[in-house]
């Protein structure tokens, strides 16, 4: 009877190769592989299939790898779904397995430890340790303070003593029932103190899906005053006329949207309304006002400034890329005193003309590049952190179910939510109840 | 030298006697050194054996056929199950014992153990040669030879008693100290340290007031420690219960800093969970009353244990506040508590079979490894005894694992993560709490004690015939079934699912109750308490045993992973200094036990584990 779960985990570059590689091992692989792609491809060959989701929906077309065991890295069988290195995509694969029964995200350094336990250490050593330096807890926990740490920077302690509050209660009304009244206090706030913890990190659940509707892949906002070149820019990276260009001002009065690859990764270029000062008429109002909105959602701004004209607005945040338009116009002196005013962090171009194109797109590329590990990576902390935090309330709604006389099912049930917790909170050892209860309570005879 | 022995147990306290019991038990010519034969087996402090998770311990000792649980029954004078209202996994047997009886219990038992003979004497050191224990040298110049030791000096290493600004070394009140082997195992490199712990004043009981005091019985009928014990015989009394009052917490402030454990005469750690009153009303201001126990010592002797006012105060001191206490107006003392400190050997310096890792063949137990308590002595004294005597018998050490006893919790965190302050079990501490249970410790342990041959034809006969019994039960109570229909009839709240279900299953259900299915089955109507009590509480717990199962695979698993003992962790760069050094202090034995090291991440496990795999790394330093 093998009982072992089947793991997986984001093992790509994180976004460097704009093909993202989630890896499966255990003895569920194969068919996993049949639920999500349809059927077991030949055993160790590429196969471009069809990814589905358990409702019926295309994930991706990705390519599908079956590996069977005993001869992978693991010594277990193994799978790998090569998909799009979109967050989106990711986190919907993600998601799709840890769905799946007896399917769950692999701990930090699982691969290597099931390689070892089956001989087959040798094989990922260098790959696994470097994999573990990544996905160490300490990052995790990191992410987690970003992540769920919006209001207030002490969620995640205020959680870690929530979690030993309610620990050391519980043990208290069982170990030191000898001793006086302790035990009947602790007994009289246990349950209250689980509720509170419940209520902590469902309200941070619920704040978290909120702030992080996951993207359709990174947005690029072109943004800058009316007539600078934003239109001609997208069409430029796009390839092919996606917005309409023409010398008068207004003309982009909607969002326009392209879907382009950028360094390997599926980019939305939006095309924005120019700003300005003046409002003309409501309609381009409400353009100017979709065009705020977007820069200040977009995960990269490129701000685009015309040389043969003055400057007369500023983007609502810093722009992560700033072009300098229409260079071929103006003498190399006026350049340098433009970019001066952008800390020399502008990039002078011609798009009309084709100056300084290529550079542009090697700038944007890294960028991309860039931004997208980080999205990536945010997708991964944030699946496990939201399977984590789900899990301890789970187990928590179960201790407040236990009658009083079963206060040890609680126990139980209250050590495997903060052992889930763990990750966000930091591991709650015996000593630490055990230091909580002797600062909360006089025990002893 | 004069005789030979295999095994010399140097200390006659609880870990002492339980060492020498069982190095005697399993066939090693074993010798038992004490100062007096007459101070075998005295309780030092409180006369009480078990409670949570000691109680588990004390169990656990019985299961193995060691004397602390039969012991206890013989002198207890009131029993009580702590958590009876909770459910089996913890609750927990304690019982106050008369001092007298349990140490002539004790002192007749171990002189009727064959392969064992007390010696009276002082133990001065060891005797080493050519790195190898040969035996124990005494004060008045006789040695002994031997090829294991295990040393269970309780408080008496470098003992000193502190009583407000008097200073006395002593290992027990009226005791010398021990002070030559603190010397020797500070030259064998052991790291020592320095604990503390308190002890009230004993009361006579002729001068308490009892009746204006509350009454606490023991059970009726009291449940025994030992399974071997049917039913007690010793006469029960009554506890009673008092508290400290306005005036007494006055007279305690006025005089903190005359109480040795504030003026900083004391250096070693005291425990947390057993402060003294001083301590406890400095700490906590705003309680305006402490309870306090009076225990009786013993069914003839009038002295009072008033448990619950350890304390270092000057004499004068203790008179006072002790007369502010109801029913102590005009209490006379018979002698002044006292605060203790006493020399400790880092507990990471040993393995799991309780040897120094830098000395074979000595082996340690009880407070010198940093403990408290006489049941954590005692659980650690069979352990130690058990080893030193297969050490003496070339054969491997035996360990017991966090998966099946409270003494393997109790060893693991010891020899893993060290202590702070005196260690004291509780069941916050074993992980696998529902399955170590003090009702099934013979079911764990009974089986591998009669491997170990530590188990007498007498508990080996009883044991298995109550296993059978409860196979037999087990077996019928699954054969028996009834459809959903059938068992909403017989009114058993069943979901309606056309399902069969065995009585056991139908057990596990949270409305169905051991009666209503003796209603149904007439057959079971018959079962034994034991046996009744035993599907009970499987039943209770079924819905965890999986996730339990499970996770006892983990543990074993990893720790059926070894490092080898001269791993070099300094070769692994990407270990934290910090790590690095702790590794290289606990040298754990197994992968699963450095999982247990403080401060360990998977990461830093992965590192361990590819370092080990990793041929030559030995060569790498």
């Amino acid at each position: 009877m093998n009982a072992r779960s089947t793991i997986f985990a984001l093992s790509s570059g994180l976004g460097r190769a704009g093909v993202a590689v989630i890896r499966l091992s255990g003895p569920r692989s194969g068919a996993v592989v049949e639920r999500i792609a349809g059927r077991l491809p030949l055993p160790r060959s590429f196969q471009l299939m069809r990814l589905m989701s358990g409702a019926g929906d295309e994930l991706d077309r990705g390519i599908v790898i079956w590996l069977p065991g005993p001869g992978t890295v693991t010594g277990e069988d193994m799978a790998e779904f090569h998909v799009h290195g979109s967050p989106a995509v990711i986190a919907a694969m993600l998601g799709e397995l840890a769905g799946i029964a007896g399917c769950r995200l692999a701990d930090a350094g699982e691969f290597t430890r099931r390689a070892f336990e089956n001989d087959k250490m040798d094989l990922l050593e260098v790959e696994g340790l470097a994999d573990l330096l990544v996905a160490e807890t300490e990052t995790q926990r990191r992410l987690a303070l970003r992540q769920f740490s919006g209001q207030s920077s002490s969620v995640i302690s205020q959680w870690r003593e929530s979690v030993l509050k309610a620990c050391g209660l519980i043990e208290a009304a069982i170990d030191f029932v000898d001793d006086g009244d302790v035990a009947a206090q602790a007994v009289a706030r246990v349950r209250p103190a689980i509720a509170v913890l419940i209520a902590e990190l469902s309200q941070a659940l619920k704040d978290s899906e909120a702030a992080s509707h996951v993207r359709r892949g990174l947005r690029i906002v072109i943004a800058g005053a009316p007539n600078v070149g934003k239109s001609t820019l997208l069409n430029c990276l796009a390839g092919r006329r996606a917005a309409i260009v023409s010398p008068i001002a207004g003309t982009t009065r909607d969002v326009v949207e392209a879907p382009v690859m950028i360094a390997g990764c599926a980019v939305t270029l939006a095309d924005t309304a120019g700003l300005r000062d003046a409002e003309t008429d409501p309609v381009e109002a409400e353009g100017m006002r979709l065009s705020h909105a977007e820069i200040v959602g977009a995960d990269i701004v490129v701000w685009v400034e015309s040389l043969t004209e003055g400057q007369t607005v500023m983007p609502a945040r810093q722009p992560d890329l700033v072009i300098l338009n229409k260079a071929d116009l103006v003498s190399d002196e006026s350049i340098q005193i433009r970019n001066d005013m952008w800390l020399g962090q502008g990039l002078a171009v011609s798009l009309e003309g084709g100056d300084g194109v290529s550079g542009l797109k090697a700038v944007l590329a890294g960028l991309v590049a860039s931004r997208n590990a980080v999205a990536e990576h945010a997708v991964v902390a944030r699946a496990r952190h939201v399977t984590a935090i789900g899990e301890s309330i789970r187990f928590l709604n179960d201790a407040l179910s236990r009658p009083d006389d079963l206060l040890e099912l609680m126990a139980e049930d209250v050590r495997h939510a903060a052992r889930a917790l763990a990750l966000v909170t930091g591991r709650v050892g015996v000593e630490d109840v055990l230091g909580k209860i002797f600062a909360d309570f006089c025990v002893g005879k | 030298m004069s005789k030979t022995y295999d095994v010399i147990v140097v200390g006659g306290g609880h870990a002492g006697s339980e060492a020498a019991a069982a190095s005697a038990r399993i066939g090693a010519r074993t010798a038992l050194l004490t100062h007096r034969f007459n101070t075998i087996g005295e309780m030092s402090c409180n006369p009480a054996i078990g409670g949570l998770g000691k109680g588990h311990l004390v169990r656990e000792i019985d299961a193995l056929d060691g004397v602390m649980g039969s012991i206890t029954d013989r002198a207890g004078i009131q029993f009580r199950l702590l958590n009876r209202s909770k459910g089996p996994a913890v609750r927990g047997p304690r019982a106050q014992a008369d001092r007298k009886l349990y140490r002539q219990a004790m002192q007749e038992t171990l002189q009727n153990q064959s392969n064992l003979d007390i010696i009276e004497g002082a133990a001065l050191g060891l005797s080493l040669k050519d790195g190898n224990v040969v035996g124990v040298t005494t004060e008045d110049g006789r040695g002994f030879s031997c090829r294991a030791v295990v040393l269970t000096t309780g408080t008496f290493l470098n003992g000193l008693i502190h009583l407000g600004d008097k200073q006395i070394p002593a290992g027990r009140i009226g005791e010398p100290p021990s002070t030559g082997f603190s010397h020797q195992l500070a030259e064998l490199g052991l790291r020592l340290g320095r604990l503390k712990t308190g002890t009230p004043a004993r009361l006579d009981g002729k001068t308490i007031h009892w009746n204006v005091l509350e009454e606490q019985k023991g059970d009726d009928p009291p449940q025994p420690f030992s399974f071997l014990t049917d039913k007690t015989t010793t006469p029960q009394v009554s506890c009673f219960i008092t508290e400290t009052s306005a005036k007494t917490h006055e007279i305690i402030a006025a005089n903190l800093l005359r109480s040795a454990m504030y003026s900083g005469q004391i250096k070693g750690t005291g425990p947390r969970y057993c402060p003294s009153i001083e301590d406890k009303i400095n700490r906590f201001a705003d309680k305006t009353s402490h309870q306090i126990f009076l225990e009786p010592e013993g069914l003839d002797d009038d002295t009072v244990y008033p448990n619950g006012i350890s304390t270092s105060l000057p004499e004068d001191v203790q008179d006072q506040f002790i007369r502010t206490i109801r029913g102590l107006e005009d209490v006379r003392i018979i002698r002044p508590g006292y605060a203790i400190e006493y020399d400790f050997v880092d507990p990471t310096e040993l393995d799991h079979g309780l040897m120094v890792k830098q000395q074979k063949g000595l082996f340690l137990a009880g407070q010198i490894n940093g403990t408290t308590g006489y049941e954590e002595a005692a659980a650690q004294g069979l352990v130690a005894g058990l080893n030193a005597a297969r050490f003496a018998a070339g054969q491997a050490a035996t360990v017991f694992d966090r998966a099946e006893a409270y003494l393997g919790v109790m060893i693991d965190d010891l020899v893993t993560r060290g202590v702070t302050e005196p260690y004291r079990m509780f069941t916050s501490r074993a992980e696998f709490r529902l399955t170590l249970r003090a009702d099934n410790a013979d079911q764990r342990l009974t089986a591998k004690g009669l491997d170990l041959g530590l188990v007498d034809g007498r508990r080996a006969h009883a044991f298995s015939q109550k296993s059978a019994k409860l196979s037999d039960l087990r077996a019928r109570m699954s054969a028996l079934n009834l459809t959903s229909a059938a068992a909403a009839k017989a009114g058993l709240k069943v979901n309606q699912d056309g399902q069969k279900r065995s009585a056991l299953q139908l057990l596990a259900m949270p409305d169905v109750s051991f009666d209503q299915l003796a209603q149904i089955w007439p057959e079971l109507l018959g079962t034994e308490d034991f046996a009744r009590e035993a599907v009970e509480a499987d039943a209770l717990y079924s819905g965890y045993a999986d996730r339990q199962t499970r996770e006892i695979e983990d543990l074993r698993r990893e720790d059926g992973l070894t490092i080898p003992a001269n791993f070099d962790y300094h070769a692994l760069p990407a270990l934290s200094m910090e790590l690095r050094q702790k590794l290289s202090r606990v040298r754990p034995s197994t992968l699963g036990q450095a999982t247990r090291v403080d401060g360990m991440t998977p990461a830093a496990l992965a590192c361990v584990l590819h370092g080990i795999r990793k041929p030559n790394v030995d060569d790498a330093a």
